[in-house]
């Protein structure tokens, strides 16, 4: 066993995991932050996206060792601590980018990991950028939509 | 996935040092590795993570010579050589996704030498030099068949040097569900001739085109390459592709690649 410590939605964590804990299985099981899904395990889907020091990365695919030391964001820690959710959580609600809702937590961190890349995707960058996120029941326009809406909402209006 | 103990050494001398206990492997991105461990297909003793060896990340140019760490990732690379190297970024941002080139290596995907992978068709067209630990390798000493590399036991890429090319181009033929390339071709034309690299087609792994490099030295266009043909011998087929296919692909991907350099 290995002793890991690391900062997860701004709180210090740490715990005693095997070699073989992925952060995927660390985060969901000794945290209990479920939100993070694993649906796959293979690296296709996404489900399990979170931020590793700021870069979207598959927590199926990265061991729990490998984050120690690390600013790990899940999908617990995106919304307000009051709450409040974020522009890209409304958006989704608003533009219905969500059924059943597995994909749901990947997708949002995948796109606010875009968004703080590139304030201004076009249609094909937010599509190309959700290129390791499956979705099996919106089809993609209304996320794609949602992520573009989200975008506006968050660009500082331009001084006049 | 069965168990291993789990070794994240700081230094160079230190990742040496784990890899030579019995049944050591290097990780260094985890993107194909993982997978593998996942399936059973690689049980290590110890796992030696490279990732935290913070000197072999990096990305600068150094005169005519773009120099890449052997823990950069890729998204380090489509982002830091865009400007110096346009040819090797824009392959490298089409590797995988997003999330996959944020944490795959260069080291790694060399090392690992998957006969489709992106990587070894750039180091081959680029004739770079791959730096470990204890030499120096040319590129075409490197590669050695599928999934096979000139690399000792224990042995780590800490570098890779691109001399950068006048022109370079990456045309990925992408296998959508795996988005490895189903075909890829890099060419690459240098102050003393063009080199073509391409991957996925071949059944012993990554190789040099040397007809179209030939055809290309006398005239840099797409054209030049028009009275050459590909063998389907020795192709990869599958449900993707036949042989026939993949060889056709050679051909039109090298044209592509030209063109848009």
């Amino acid at each position: 066993m290995t002793k890991v410590s690391m900062t997860v939605n701004g709180k210090a964590v740490s715990g005693e995991v095997e070699g073989r804990t992925l952060l995927a299985t660390f985060l969901r099981e000794d945290l209990h932050l479920t939100g993070t899904h694993i649906g796959c395990d293979t690296s296709q889907c996404g489900a399990c996206v979170v931020h590793v020091d700021g870069q979207a990365v598959k927590a199926c695919t990265m061991f729990a060792a490998e984050a120690e030391g690390a600013e790990v964001t899940t999908i617990e820690g995106i919304a307000a601590a009051d709450g409040t959710m974020s522009p890209v959580q409304k958006a989704f609600q608003e533009h219905h980018g969500l059924q059943c809702g597995f994909c749901t937590p990947g997708m949002v961190m995948s796109a606010h990991a875009l968004l703080a890349e590139n304030p201004d995707p076009s249609e094909a960058e937010i599509r190309e950028y959700l290129q390791g996120n499956i979705c099996r029941c919106t089809g993609y326009h209304n996320i794609v939509k949602a992520i573009a809406a989200a975008a506006a909402e968050m660009r500082p209006v331009a001084a006049e | 996935m069965y168990d291993f103990q789990f070794a994240r050494p700081t230094s160079l001398d230190e990742a040496v040092k784990a890899l030579s206990a019995e049944d050591a492997q290097a990780l260094g991105g985890g993107q194909t590795l993982i997978p593998t461990l996942k399936q059973r297909l690689a049980a290590p003793e110890v796992l030696v993570s490279l990732t935290g060896i913070r000197e072999l990340r990096f990305v600068r140019r150094d005169g005519d010579t773009l120099r890449v760490g052997g823990t950069a990732t890729h998204g380090m690379v489509a982002r830091e050589a865009a400007a110096e190297f346009p040819g090797l970024a824009g392959m490298a941002v089409r590797i995988g996704d997003p999330a996959v080139r944020n944490r795959g290596t260069i080291g790694g995907s060399l090392a690992n030498n998957d006969p489709s992978a992106c990587y070894p068709a750039a180091v081959l067209a680029a004739n770079a030099t791959v730096v470990t630990n204890s030499r120096e390798i040319a590129a075409d000493e490197f590669f050695d068949g599928m999934f096979t590399t000139a690399l000792d036991e224990g042995e780590i890429i800490t570098e890779v040097r691109f001399p950068i090319p006048e022109r370079a181009n990456y045309q990925k033929f992408e296998q959508p569900a795996s988005h490895f390339a189903l075909v890829g071709v890099m060419v690459a034309k240098h102050a003393d001739g063009v080199r073509v690299g391409v991957t996925g087609a071949s059944e012993d792994g990554v190789f040099r085109w040397t007809e179209a490099e030939d055809a290309l030295s006398g005239n840099y266009a797409p054209e030049a390459v028009d009275g050459l043909t590909v063998s389907a011998d020795g192709m990869i087929g599958d449900l993707h592709g036949t042989p026939e296919y993949r060889a056709h692909l050679v051909k039109v991907l090298t044209k592509r690649a030209v063109a848009a350099s």
